[in-house]
């Protein structure tokens, strides 16, 4: 007797996926037997809208680009802004700069945790997570004045300074994530439940996540030592010296599976709170901005001319801004973004071919994937200037996919 | 049929409506607590139910209409009678000389498979998986339920349940076969949120995979159906494991000498507060604690661990008696 195969859709709409995306799972009983990931659902035009502004508009419109990376965009943006342009930002203004990622970093990585424990149904823990992760959000709301998209970064340094009461505060939330840190630990590392869920759930191997070219927490997980922090250090983490989280410094080997990653992303938050603790001791005197007259940075933009590529490591992964200035325009020429969830997804077709129906959330959540960062508008030229048609392009993107799974060994 | 019986007959099933949409509001607001919100009021479970039965009832385009349609009233039948073979309390239960603890399995077993027919028939992929899911779920657990069930029957040589919520179990056993109760309660425990599908064995209704699997396609009235026959289970559920376990009346304990109405009214609160007690031990505080299994490590708790507590307290009891 033949076995039946259904279908079953995930997405865009699903308990799931908070965000569009659609992946078509053939299973046979609870064996997903064929996957099918399509994306494409948001469509949002950031970059275009980015180009007809000016720099300190598009500045504030890179952190709209994503909800949760509100300070990753723009600390890409400023990085590449300020190559392109020749302008340096003062030492402190670097230093706040790197505080706030990593207060970000934090943010991010709990809200992670909490959502991966309400993907396997473990929602107490999803309730736990988030109530944590209120402190770092007040203290950004402290430091900045807005809980989710700050508005605090500027080219050429930052808005706002951290005073003493400021950095008393910070200290104490750094003090009580270090107590929370080990509380994580407990709870998603030692209980043997969540062990049962993750463990060999989502595993990429080494080369694999090589071929896919993953990024961020992923590849740490997989047990690629890569990090923008540590590869080329920027701001204040070219004085830290940032070395990678990877399991293998860990637990003595990476098995790149949802365990893996849950386990480099606490210790990434414990990295984050050395990090912030290093940049409120050493914080150089000095000022905040290197042209704090915006009319006078606007006038520079129009006069320089550069282009340049601004690169930070978002909780999720790189995020790469690339920028061109010039022809008398007070704005980006070319604004071209690429997501760390961009790289990512690729995972999740191999990952799941062969898994069972109840690690679809896990495996699509393992990456923290972010819609709202992928889907922008993309012209795409080929080697003679020439606008390439989204036809041409399909077939291109098919062919790349067939070559991919060739070599992958991926069905065929 | 005496008119006692038809009396019980009608008033148990409303009763036993409103206390299990309580004891569902209640279960809310504590798991609410426990995980530090606020929650919903205790009377939110009869709004829903007021709401489903206002909305439209949709039947999928591609489902088998019939057997769709008559699932949820099949489940929500077999609910009503499960209650009418419990005894609440010191009241005897109404269809006490029609039926015993083996029309009990079966009836909590109906409740299930209704689920799954109804999941299978509304042409659904999710539902499609929840039911297949929910099937082998229930293979999983049946075994550890019945040897529970033959239990009793070995201590009591009888499978009326009045016979044992009038005799304190512990009482009748041994020291040997205590133990062995014992055991059968800690599997019986375990099994009690799979049969209820709550976590950590809501495996066929999982909301993130699946979409709530079996009920995916369900709609207003007969999703209010499943949702009734659902908060009666738990509390029936509950019930029967006050009856076999604890069957200890206050009056018996305090050594107080009650007649009449204070009597009846004492021993029914009292027995609301052990169903309580249990309901919010077995199943609240397990789903506010755990994560949902896989299908296939949920068999292997049930088919491994819980078979082998539940055949040792079976061997002790057979060896106690």
């Amino acid at each position: 007797m033949a076995k039946t195969q259904y279908y079953v859709p995930v997405g865009p709409i699903h308990p799931a996926l908070k965000e569009p995306i659609r992946v078509e799972a053939k299973v046979e009983g609870e064996r997903i037997v064929d996957v099918d990931v399509k994306r494409g659902f948001a469509h949002r035009g950031i970059e275009y809208m980015g180009m007809k502004r000016n720099a300190i508009q598009t500045l504030y419109l890179s952190e709209r680009i994503c909800g949760i990376c509100s300070i990753s965009h723009p600390y890409a943006f400023v990085i590449g802004s300020e190559k392109a342009l020749g302008i340096e930002a003062p030492p402190r203004a670097q230093y706040i700069r790197t505080i706030i990622a990593e207060l970000e970093r934090i943010h991010s990585h709990i809200l992670w945790l909490g959502v991966v424990a309400h993907e396997m149904g473990f929602d107490s823990l999803l309730f736990w997570t988030w109530k944590g992760r209120e402190k770092v959000l007040d203290i950004l709301e402290l430091l900045t004045g807005n809980r989710i998209n700050y508005s605090v970064f500027m080219i050429g340094g930052v808005r706002r300074d951290i005073t003493e009461s400021q950095a008393k505060a910070v200290r104490d939330m750094i003090n009580y994530y270090r107590i929370f840190t080990e509380e994580m630990k407990d709870v998603f590392l030692a209980d043997p439940v969540y062990k049962a869920r993750t463990r060999g759930v989502a595993q990429l191997s080494r080369d694999m996540a090589k071929k896919l070219n993953v990024c961020g927490p992923v590849a740490r997980a997989a047990g690629l030592r890569m990090d923008v922090r540590q590869d080329t250090p920027y701001d204040a983490y070219a004085d830290i010296g940032v070395r990678a989280v990877v399991p293998q410094d860990i637990v003595g080997e990476a098995r790149g599976d949802a365990y893996d990653i849950t386990l480099v992303r606490i210790y990434e938050i414990e990295q984050s709170l050395d990090i912030i603790e290093f940049c409120l001791d050493n914080m150089p005197e000095g000022k905040l901005m290197a042209i704090p007259n915006y009319v006078a940075l606007l006038a520079k933009i129009r006069r320089s001319e550069g282009e340049a590529i601004g690169m930070h490591e978002a909780p999720r992964g790189e995020v790469v801004h690339y920028f061109k200035y010039g022809n008398k325009r007070d704005g980006p020429l070319v604004w071209k973004v690429v997501a760390p969830s961009y790289n990512n997804i690729n995972t999740w077709g191999p990952l799941l071919l062969g898994a069972e129906v109840a690690d679809i959330p896990i495996v699509v959540a393992y990456i923290d994937p972010c819609m709202c960062c992928n889907d922008r508008l993309a012209v795409v030229r080929d080697e003679n200037g020439r606008l390439i048609d989204p036809a041409t392009l399909h077939l291109k993107a098919v062919e790349k996919t067939r070559k991919l799974r060739e070599e992958l060994g991926v069905r065929e | 049929m005496t008119p006692e019986t038809l009396l019980y007959a009608l008033t148990f099933p409303i009763l036993g409506v409103f206390l299990g949409l309580v004891y569902k509001g209640v279960d809310r607001r504590v798991s609410a607590r426990l995980t530090s919100r606020i929650g919903p009021p205790i009377r939110q479970p009869f709004w829903d139910v007021g709401k489903l039965l206002l909305k439209e009832t949709v039947v999928p385009k591609n489902a088998v209409a019939w057997i769709f349609n008559a699932m949820p009233i099949v489940s929500f039948a077999a609910s009503m009678t499960l209650l009418l073979y419990i005894p609440f309390g010191v009241l005897k239960a109404p269809l006490e000389g029609y039926g015993d603890l083996v029309v009990i399995l079966y009836l909590l077993t109906l409740q299930s498979l209704a689920m799954a027919i109804g999941g299978f028939a509304s042409g659904s992929p999710f539902s499609s998986v929840g039911a297949q899911r929910e099937m082998v779920l229930m293979m999983s657990y049946e075994m550890p339920l019945a040897t529970v069930i033959v239990g009793f029957a070995v201590l009591y040589k009888s499978f009326s349940l009045t016979t044992i919520a009038s005799t304190p179990v512990w009482g009748v056993a041994g020291p040997l076969a205590a133990m062995g109760v014992l055991l059968l309660f800690v599997a019986l425990l375990v099994v009690t949120p799979a049969e209820l599908a709550k976590l950590p064995f809501d495996i066929a209704e999982a909301e993130t995979e699946i979409c709530e699997g079996m009920l995916a396609e369900y709609s207003g009235r007969n999703l209010a159906l499943f949702y009734l026959s659902d908060a009666v289970r738990g509390f029936a559920m509950a019930a029967l494991e006050v009856v076999l376990f604890f069957p200890f009346t206050l009056t018996s304990i305090l050594n107080l000498n009650l007649t009449g109405t204070p009597y009846y009214v004492v021993e029914a609160l009292w027995f609301l507060f052990k169903v309580m007690v249990i309901y919010l031990l077995a199943i609240t505080l397990v789903r506010t604690s755990f994560a949902r299994f896989r299908i296939e490590q949920a068999s292997r708790i049930f088919w491994v661990y819980v078979n082998i507590i539940a055949l040792v307290g079976l061997a002790l009891v057979w060896l106690g008696v």
